[in-house]
């Protein structure tokens, strides 16, 4: 009973805040919506018992991913006439992308078995079940998605001290490798004249 | 917990039930362990700022507060007064729903994250699987108060104060993260209880001493104290994020500020220093929550040590630390202690 008032208040929310993310002009707005949305979501798992994957939502998702984005967003500079402009013409492209996602949503929700009972039996903790199966049983999976968000890292790494002329950067062991003689001249100053080279 | 306060409750509980009915009362008597949880927090937070003048103000051979009560006493009750009496200013060109609920934001999870901590054995709001996680999660939400009244400032000072704070807060979080997976390791678990339990041999400092230390600085600078307290330099930003608030708006950013440091001191104690539990075992007359409370304590005061000690970091120093020095370090203790317990045959 409580449990079914809550799931109707956070799914409620979700949806709400899901709305607001394509309809506020600000794009700011938009981000925390897309926060509030991604809290309501963990809120939705703890209903199910699937804690650890609610905490893991918050962690990486509130925690990381909507902190860059927030960042990215709140440094662009968009002007909101130039969005709109393109509104007709990109209209019939947008519903084609949204009607292929909505029909990719249709075909995977119908393929699930209800009904679905809480992930777990509560005795055993959430996190040491999903250890369980995610080492043994999906372990080459879970392998291979490390191995690309390795390879994702060392390509950020990469990218961020590959040298550009447009760049200027403090290099540390340079600035500490300079002696007097290069970087100090004595001049004798002729009266009138000033310092030459 | 004695048999009579049992009973007590026990009656309580049947009284209750037989008054509003089992959901409710239920419900009732949740709000009322809520608010006994609170109470003590939000006095220790509004304790600890004078605590901090006073400390300060020690360790520069000066009075501090003296004036409001005996030995300045009652000067935190005043400051609140003061506070809640002044006229909320709220500028022209802010936005003001992000203006006005960045400051409830910051406050309210440092708040939240106390339903997990166990203050002796049983005496926790919430014993739930993931404190730890819980912890993390909860934590991680707080870098949105201060990014949202950066921006929703419409002020270049707050602006950057909010951008550097984000930064901040999300590269301490990680090393603070890697700091207690080896602790996670060693207790085999993710509840704090359980994590308590498991330093009754030993405490997890003795063979965790080095990320016991990055732990303590990555929490400084998460809730950005100084010498980290960059988002606020206010040689260079004004006052940061604050810049544009006045009356209780910045008051509750400050009560967040110590709310939080107050929670790390005492996840600090439970995680590393063994909770509840006495140094030697003869002195376990003393009741935990006492135990708990001076190890606590003393990290506080580690924290205000800090202030009156150091200058401040420079922002690219700050950086450098954490993810050249903090995290590497921690990397190759996870490794150390993953390697220590296979050859003791305790993994």
């Amino acid at each position: 009973m409580v449990t079914d008032l809550l799931f109707y208040l956070f799914s409620a929310i979700t949806v709400m805040a899901a709305v607001g993310v394509v309809t506020s002009r600000n794009q700011v707005h938009s981000v925390l919506f897309l926060i509030l949305a991604f809290f309501n979501t963990a809120a939705l798992f703890i209903l199910l018992q699937a804690e650890l994957l609610a905490a893991l939502l918050v962690i990486v998702y509130m925690g990381a991913v909507a902190v860059l984005f927030l960042f990215v967003v709140m440094m662009l500079d968009v002007s909101f006439e130039e969005l709109r402009k393109g509104m007709i013409q990109h209209l019939p492209l947008g519903v084609f992308v949204g009607a292929v996602i909505l029909a990719e949503l249709v075909v995977i929700l119908s393929g699930i078995h209800a009904p679905h009972a809480p992930a777990a039996a509560a005795t055993i903790p959430n996190a040491q079940l999903i250890g369980q199966v995610m080492f043994t049983q999906y372990l080459l999976p879970f392998e291979v998605a490390s191995f690309i968000l390795l390879v994702a890292l060392i390509g950020a790494v990469v990218l961020t001290h590959r040298r550009r002329k447009v760049v200027k950067r403090q290099i540390i062991s340079e600035q500490l490798a300079r002696t007097r003689e290069q970087s100090v001249a004595l001049v004798k100053v002729a009266s009138g004249q000033g310092a030459q080279q | 917990m004695s048999e009579s306060l049992k009973a007590i409750l026990d009656s309580l509980h049947a009284f209750g039930t037989g008054l509003v009915g089992d959901m409710w009362w239920t419900l009732i008597w949740t709000l009322i362990k809520i608010m006994i949880l609170l109470a003590p927090v939000l006095f220790m937070v509004t304790y600890i700022t004078l605590a901090e003048r006073k400390i300060i103000g020690f360790m520069q051979v000066r009075y501090g507060p003296n004036r409001v009560g005996f030995w300045g006493i009652l000067q935190p009750l005043a400051d609140a007064a003061k506070l809640l009496f002044k006229e909320l200013l709220i500028p022209e060109k802010v936005d003001k729903s992000v203006f006005l609920l960045a400051p409830a934001l910051t406050l309210v999870p440092a708040l939240v994250a106390w339903a997990v901590i166990p203050f002796a054995p049983g005496i926790v709001l919430a014993d739930i699987n993931i404190g730890i996680l819980f912890i993390l999660a909860i934590s991680s939400m707080g870098v949105y108060g201060i990014i949202m009244a950066g921006w929703g400032s419409n002020n270049r000072f707050s602006f950057l104060g909010g951008l550097r704070s984000a930064a901040q807060m999300v590269s301490y979080e990680v090393s603070m993260g890697f700091t207690l997976i080896p602790v996670v390791m060693l207790a085999g678990s993710l509840n704090l209880t359980d994590v308590v339990n498991a330093q009754k041999g030993v405490w997890f400092v003795v063979p965790l001493l080095p990320l016991f230390v990055i732990y303590f600085v990555s929490v400084v600078a998460e809730t950005n104290r100084s010498p980290f307290d960059l988002p606020e330099a206010e040689a260079e930003l004004v006052a940061g994020f604050i810049t544009e608030y006045s009356a209780m708006a910045s008051g509750l950013f400050f009560m967040g500020e110590y709310a939080n440091m107050i929670l790390v001191s005492f996840m600090g104690s439970i995680l590393f220093l063994g909770g509840w539990l006495p140094p030697v075992g003869f002195l376990d007359f003393i009741p935990g929550i006492i135990w708990l409370g001076i190890k606590a304590s003393l990290l506080l005061f580690v924290f205000l040590w800090i202030r009156a000690t150091f200058p401040r970091y420079r922002y690219d120093q700050l950086m450098r630390l954490g993810w050249k020095v903090f995290l590497p370090i921690s990397l190759l203790w996870i490794f150390v202690i993953g390697l220590g317990m296979h050859l003791l045959g305790k993994a």
